[in-house]
């Protein structure tokens, strides 16, 4: 570490930091068990339900988790302790926004999956928010049935500490479909953001053509889901029904961005006709209604390169910085950073005041 | 200004179109019931031959999921890469301050108005009338189209 890099975050650090991205992870689920009605408590100690099982971080791939944020035995980032000494403590941490890819929607059953994913919720509330004021929470969903997600985001997004609603970037259909409006109608009236976030667990394989065969490719692949799934919000109108609708998308990479936003804005002239409730640009539709985590940071760490991201996608707005602890995304905080040599007020924003106004914070 | 004479009424009837060359311009005429405009046949974006593109309604959506449609055939699509264009106005429905087809003023006189210079019709300029290639006869109406110099 050179003393120019440690300086530079000690100079992050000491202006405040909002970290859009931390995960936690449910150590299994007995640690549940507080939370859970007694009829679900007595299926899981006698039949072989057990929950969602594997979330889309297999414990064991390398990117899933730094080594050191692995409690004594438990998985990484089941830890309030270690998330504070790790994420929250060296970056300054004024507020940190904690998802949860519990896989709720890979329960089949779907009073099972309402009971887990409120079991999340209540354990959430209990075990993180009430617990570490610098902490909020993203609310997990079953997001294969609309109806009972909008119930659960009902249920408890009025709590404080709550300002998403979590949903995994794949799915059974993308999320601009209409199927998907009490979900979505839900988080607008509780004024939660929907965070859609790396990994999922439907039916269907992670490329439109079929399952990859390496982790690799479902690593560094999810960024087409992401954009398939931008893109479908926009065109099926979903910003122009709920005007106050914020998307962020969470580990989505976002050097892809300007490409559809080009190819967007210039095919839209010819067919809006097939989607005329789409009245801007898209890219206008991106720029109000959708942010992007910086981790897994995908652009340069040359500055006069990443300047010209910020250019070509139009606004300093979008980008939100996140650790994404505990997965393995750097080995030092420097490097999570955006590149060196950056203007300070656009530091400002990527590190901090994006984050605020956008999750008003 | 000279003024070219391109059809007879009964040419382009409610509904029609007829694209004509004039002075090296290429313009499509259009009969919107009962009004004509005529617009110049090259797509502001790329040159496209616009006015040979497929006429549309207008449509608008207060929310998705709901069509409200309106002036039957008043759209022109671009044959390219289908912009809307406005045949009342030339305006593009995207952009419509800055970009716009070429609109030119048509009218319609009475065969008197191109043959007396000395009595034309009301609101019309004394000829001369570029008329070549329609003969001229006094129980006809004809499409004038104004093209400034
Ligand atoms: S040339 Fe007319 S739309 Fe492109």
């Amino acid at each position: 570490m050179t003393a120019t890099a440690t300086d530079r975050l000690a100079q992050i650090v000491a202006q405040g930091v909002i970290d859009a991205d931390l995960n936690v992870v449910v150590p299994s689920s007995a640690d549940l068990f507080p939370y859970l009605p007694e009829y679900w408590r007595e299926q899981i100690n006698q039949t072989g339900f057990k929950g969602p099982g594997e979330s889309s971080y297999p414990a064991s791939a390398e990117t899933s988790a730094r080594p050191e944020a692995k409690p004594d035995g438990g998985p990484a980032g089941s830890s309030l302790a270690l998330l504070q000494q790790q994420a929250l403590d060296p970056w300054g941490t004024e507020i940190g926004i904690l998802t949860c890819a519990y896989a709720v929607e890979a329960i089949h059953n779907p009073d099972a999956a309402v009971a887990m994913a409120s079991a999340v919720n209540d354990w959430l509330i209990a075990e993180w928010l009430d617990k570490e004021p610098r902490l909020r929470a993203s609310i997990v969903v079953p997001s294969q049935q609309p109806e009972l997600a909008a119930r659960e985001i009902d249920r408890v997004g009025g709590h404080p500490g709550f300002v998403q609603v979590y949903l995994p970037v794949r799915a059974e259909a993308p999320y601009g479909n209409r199927r998907y409006l009490p979900l979505l109608d839900a988080a607008v009236r509780n004024d939660l953001v929907v965070g859609i976030g790396f990994g999922g667990s439907p039916p269907n394989p992670p490329t439109p053509s079929g399952w990859p065969s390496y982790y690799m490719e479902e690593w560094a692949g999810m960024a087409s889901i992401f954009q398939s799934q931008l893109m479908n919000l926009i065109f099926e109108g979903v910003f122009d029904r709920f005007p106050a609708l914020r998307v962020t998308l969470i580990e989505s990479g976002f050097t892809w961005l300007p490409s559809l936003l080009w190819r967007w804005n210039k095919e839209w002239k010819g067919l809006r006709p097939q989607t005329p409730w789409v009245r801007r640009l898209p890219s206008e539709y991106v720029h109000e209604h959708v942010r992007l985590t910086t981790q897994p940071w995908d652009a340069p760490p040359v500055e006069a390169q990443f300047l010209q991201i910020i250019d070509q996608l139009g606004s300093d707005e979008l980008l939100l910085f996140s650790t994404d602890y505990p997965h393995w995304q750097y080995d030092t905080p420097e490097e999570a950073l955006p590149p060196a040599g950056l203007p300070d007020a656009l530091i400002a924003k990527i590190m901090r005041d994006n984050a605020r106004t956008f999750y008003r914070l | 200004m000279p003024k070219h004479v391109v059809a007879t009424v009964e040419e382009i009837p409610p509904g029609g179109r007829k694209v004509v060359e004039i002075a090296g311009r290429s313009i499509g005429v259009f009969n919107l019931g009962g009004d004509y405009f005529a617009l110049r046949n090259r797509c502001p974006h790329q040159g496209g031959p616009l006015c040979l593109g497929k006429q549309s309604g207008f449509i608008h959506s207060p929310l998705p999921g709901e069509y409200e449609y309106s002036r039957q055939g008043e759209i022109l699509k671009c044959p390219w890469h289908s912009w809307e264009f406005d045949i009342r106005t030339g305006q593009s429905w995207f952009d419509p301050a800055r970009v716009r087809v070429r609109q030119y003023d048509v009218t319609v006189a009475p065969a008197q108005a191109l043959l007396d210079r000395e009595a034309p019709a009301p609101g019309l300029e004394p000829g001369p009338y570029v008329a070549e290639t329609y003969p001229v006869t006094v129980e006809q109406q004809y499409i004038v189209i104004d093209l400034p110099g």
